[in-house]
């Protein structure tokens, strides 16, 4: 699998040179410096979803082996999308050039590279547009900003466009909205039809369209890793939850990414879903067909994820379930949220979500079916449902990371943190500009949690961690939580690098540390069977008694 | 890039209305024949433009949530920065078109010894809300030469814009304020390298244009003096298209109103578009209602996806050897 190459130190790569070259843009080539850019994808990912232009490749080769008519696929393919999203064509045309949105992307705060802010990453392909779609281009060329699509052209979109996490900060601070996502989603569309797919989003994709899930885990692969995090949770709490799997006539289908079955500190979340589906008594099952929230195929082309995102309501549907809840993830949330219903929908075969515990109706989910699952469980909380004791997360301090998704693709702020609040003595805030609709990305989103572009990664990942960074001076914090599944995945290397000392959960480990299950045993240890600082003095000194 | 080149272009435009009217004598083609060109250019060319964005459909319903989502009724919801109904989406679009809500948030960040700060900027919000304003007030007052009576809202505005009552005539605040922003964002866009960096022609151009018009109306009206009753006689004559006399007015209306000209025929091929761009930007006129009711994408079509048929299998004994549940034994 991909080579982690090592960043230079931190203290190196904090050096930041924001100057713009001497040249100007238009005249300085795109240059692949190793540790930013992903590998190519591989000829079988791209062969089993069907994507065009299967090759060996990488993307440092001069020759990138495209087909023969690239140049008209490239624009053909920009004069289709051009008429079928507003977003695409509006934004193309009212960019007023204010630099607003400049200083507010993480790539470009870490880089400096002027070619990742956002207007300008805009602009490589508004040149292009206006040379071939707008008649002043046509008319004036260069003084119009246009140029011509050349080779050179598309591998500086190529590299560009995979270093934009689709984050949509900049669209926040963008007078018109403008959304670099959208042109970010726009540029990969078009690459992805000439073959410029990453290894690392074509193989996620490949799996999760034949088994399910990102990961690839078969079947058996995702009873069994649930067995593990059984066996644990049962050495904790003294008991052991009975999930289903692909049960028909279950009230609700659970879906999680799959990031959670896997590796520590997702684990650890998906222990904390379930315990406390356990301890409710829901009436849930998960899906090993339906077995990915998350989309990678959203950061390949609409098509891809249309394809990807179908399982769910057909399992929903093959299983009789009334609702779904969804786990904790960030762009799966943009995608329930913004784009399921329109492609796959209706779901018309389900009913409106109501919680079998409270009552409560999920009004606001009564198109899709589909309920977050802090939105589930803060109704819990509110309804004084679960017995907590928030003293059992005393030995962290704990800060909240929004999800760009989640944040700037939804809105949900609140729900996690009055889950967090309610399970947690110690919360702290990072400073406002970096929180909620201003939240910074990890740096390492939208398919960019590659090994192979550490440096990229730290470096988007920059002001993120130096807003962890004054809150672990000020507060002293150690726990980063969020609800996102790449963010546990790529947080922890972030942390360890730019913030040292800082460790990464989601929601609901916090949760599932602190809620007192009905008959469990005394706990000593958390979720991560590390003992409970607090109960392990006063187990040590109830033995000296006895002694 | 491109300053010299917007620059000369706006010269070589002042000369040619210049020479043209003083040399020429073709009063007629610039004071007639060209505005009507003009205002036809921008009508239809405006119209075009917003006929062909209207026309690419909105498949996806993908609001900007700057907010907190409207979910459990206890939970406060941001109604405007996140609308969930038509009535808020309607808001949110009035705070940004009328006060600029979003370059109000605008921020800067600076990295120091290894840490990023952030502050607040709101000079662009400023300077551009005081542009766009007085820019929207010293057309309304311009309505005094298109329509006669002169309504009593064109009086109000002259005088509440003359309030300060310095020098005859009063001067007008409006018209140096619409001057002092252009200068503003021009020197914005020079001295902040990355800002300057990103600039095409097509952005100093449009500021020299609008500081050339207002200062060849500055001059007009407080240096030198124009014939007001003939200039009126004239622009009534051209919104009743009727007969137009242009003897007897100064070089420098022709200038004045042969460069709004070049303005109209300019801006529906320009970034001066985003004025109605605005309006129907999907990330700011949509509602975050998409998991209450579905959105309809008009181009939406069938796809080819791996089925739960085809999924059991290719794993069924797999899924057998674990006690999955199966369709098919």
């Amino acid at each position: 699998m991909a080579k982690t190459t090592q960043p230079a130190k931190p203290e190196e790569l904090s050096k930041i040179d924001y100057t713009p070259p001497a040249t100007d843009w238009l005249e300085t080539p795109v240059e692949f410096k190793p540790g930013t850019y992903c590998h190519g994808s591989r000829i079988k990912y791209l062969e089993e979803v069907g994507f065009p232009n299967p090759r060996e490749w990488a993307p440092s080769d001069e020759d990138w082996k495209l087909p023969a008519n690239w140049k008209d696929i490239i624009l053909e393919g920009m004069k289709e999308r051009l008429g079928k999203y507003r977003s695409f064509q509006l934004f193309m045309d009212i960019c007023v050039r204010c630099g607003a949105c400049a200083d507010k992307c993480h790539f470009y705060i870490g880089s400096g590279d002027p070619k990742n802010m956002p207007v300008l990453r805009a602009e490589l392909m508004r040149s292009v547009y206006r040379k071939y779609f707008t008649t002043g281009g046509k008319l004036f060329g260069k003084q119009a900003g246009a140029r011509e699509l050349t080779e050179a052209v598309l591998k500086e979109w190529w590299y560009y466009f995979y270093q934009c996490t689709e984050c949509r900060r900049c669209s926040v601070f963008c007078p018109y909205g403008i959304d670099q996502a959208e042109i970010t989603m726009m540029g990969r569309e078009l690459l992805n039809l000439v073959g410029g797919q990453t290894d690392w989003i074509g193989g996620p994709v490949a799996n999760c369209y034949k088994k399910g899930n990102h990961l690839g885990l078969e079947p058996h692969a995702i009873t069994s890793n649930i067995d593990y995090l059984l066996d644990d949770i049962e050495e904790i709490s003294g008991i052991r939850p009975e999930p289903s799997f692909n049960r028909k006539g279950a009230e609700i289908l659970f879906v999680a990414p799959s990031g959670d079955l896997f590796g520590d500190p997702g684990t650890y979340t998906a222990m904390g879903y379930l315990m406390l589906f356990h301890e409710i008594g829901l009436d849930y099952t998960w899906s090993t067909y339906a077995s990915e929230g998350g989309n990678f195929g959203f950061f390949t082309s609409m098509e891809m994820a249309k394809r990807l995102n179908y399982k769910i309501y057909a399992e929903a549907k093959r299983l009789g379930v009334k609702w779904i809840i969804g786990g904790e993830c960030g762009h799966m949330w943009r995608v329930l949220n913004q784009y399921m219903d329109t492609w796959n929908g209706p779901a018309d075969f389900m009913v409106e979500p109501v919680s079998p515990i409270t009552g409560t109706k999920f009004e606001n989910a009564k198109g899709t079916k589909m309920v977050h699952i802090t939105e589930f469980t803060a109704d819990l909380i509110k309804n004084g449902k679960l017995k907590l004791d928030p003293s059992r997360n005393d030995h962290l301090n704990v800060t909240f990371h929004d999800s760009c998704n989640t944040a700037r693709g939804m809105g949900i702020f609140e729900e996690p943190r009055y889950i967090i609040k309610n399970v947690c003595n110690n919360f702290h805030e990072m400073p406002e500009d970096t929180i909620r609709e201003k939240t910074f990305c990890c740096g390492s989103g939208s398919g960019l949690n590659a090994g192979e572009n550490m440096e990229l990664r730290m470096r988007g990942g920059f002001p993120k961690a130096s807003a962890v960074k004054s809150v672990q001076k000020k507060y002293g914090v150690n726990m980063l939580a969020n609800i996102c599944a790449i963010d546990r995945a790529v947080l922890p290397p972030l942390m360890q690098y730019w913030v040292p000392g800082v460790s990464v959960c989601g929601t609901h480990e916090l949760l599932a540390n602190a809620l007192v299950m009905t008959g469990e045993k005394k706990r000593t240890q958390d979720l991560r069977l590390e003992d409970l600082p607090g109960i392990e003095e006063e187990g040590e000194g109830e033995e000296e008694e006895n002694v | 890039m491109g300053i010299f080149f917007s620059f000369s272009m706006i010269i070589a435009l002042v000369v040619i209305a210049f020479a043209g009217v003083q040399l020429a004598n073709m009063q007629f083609i610039f004071g007639v024949v060209i505005p009507y060109a003009a205002i036809a250019t921008f009508l239809i060319g405006v119209g075009f433009r917003v006929y062909k964005w209207g026309r690419s459909p909105v498949p996806f319903r993908i609001p900007t949530t700057c907010g907190q989502q409207k979910s459990l009724p206890w939970i406060k919801h941001s109604r405007f920065e996140n609308p969930d109904s038509t009535f808020d989406v309607v808001v949110r679009m009035a705070l940004e078109v009328f006060l600029f809500r979003t370059l109000f948030r605008n921020l800067k960040a600076e990295t120091r010894e290894g840490r990023v700060a952030y502050g607040s900027d709101k000079w662009l919000w400023l300077a551009g809300l005081a542009l766009h304003v007085t820019f929207f007030v010293v057309l309304l007052r311009h309505l005094r030469f298109f329509m006669e009576p002169v309504p009593f809202f064109v009086n109000l505005t002259d005088s509440l814009d003359g309030f300060m009552q310095v020098g005859t005539p009063h001067l007008l605040i409006t018209g140096v304020v619409l001057l002092l922003a252009a200068v503003y964002l021009f020197f914005r866009r020079i001295s902040i390298p990355q800002v300057r960096y990103i600039s095409l022609p097509a952005d100093y151009f449009p500021l020299f244009l609008i500081m050339s018009i207002a200062i060849s109306g500055i001059l007009m009206r407080y240096f030198t003096k124009v014939d007001l009753v003939r200039i009126k006689a004239l622009t009534m004559g051209l919104v009743t298209i009727g007969p137009v006399e242009t003897d007897g007015i100064g070089a420098i209306f022709f200038v004045h109103i042969f460069l709004i000209s070049i303005l109209l025929a300019y801006f529906p091929f320009s970034k001066l578009m985003h004025m109605g761009g605005v309006f129907l930007s999907p990330t700011r006129n949509m509602a975050n209602n998409s998991r209450i009711k579905r959105h309809i994408n008009p181009w939406n079509y069938p796809v080819k996806v791996h089925t739960y048929e085809e999924y059991e299998e290719e794993f069924r004994d797999k899924m057998k050897s674990v006690g999955l549940p199966l369709e098919k034994e």
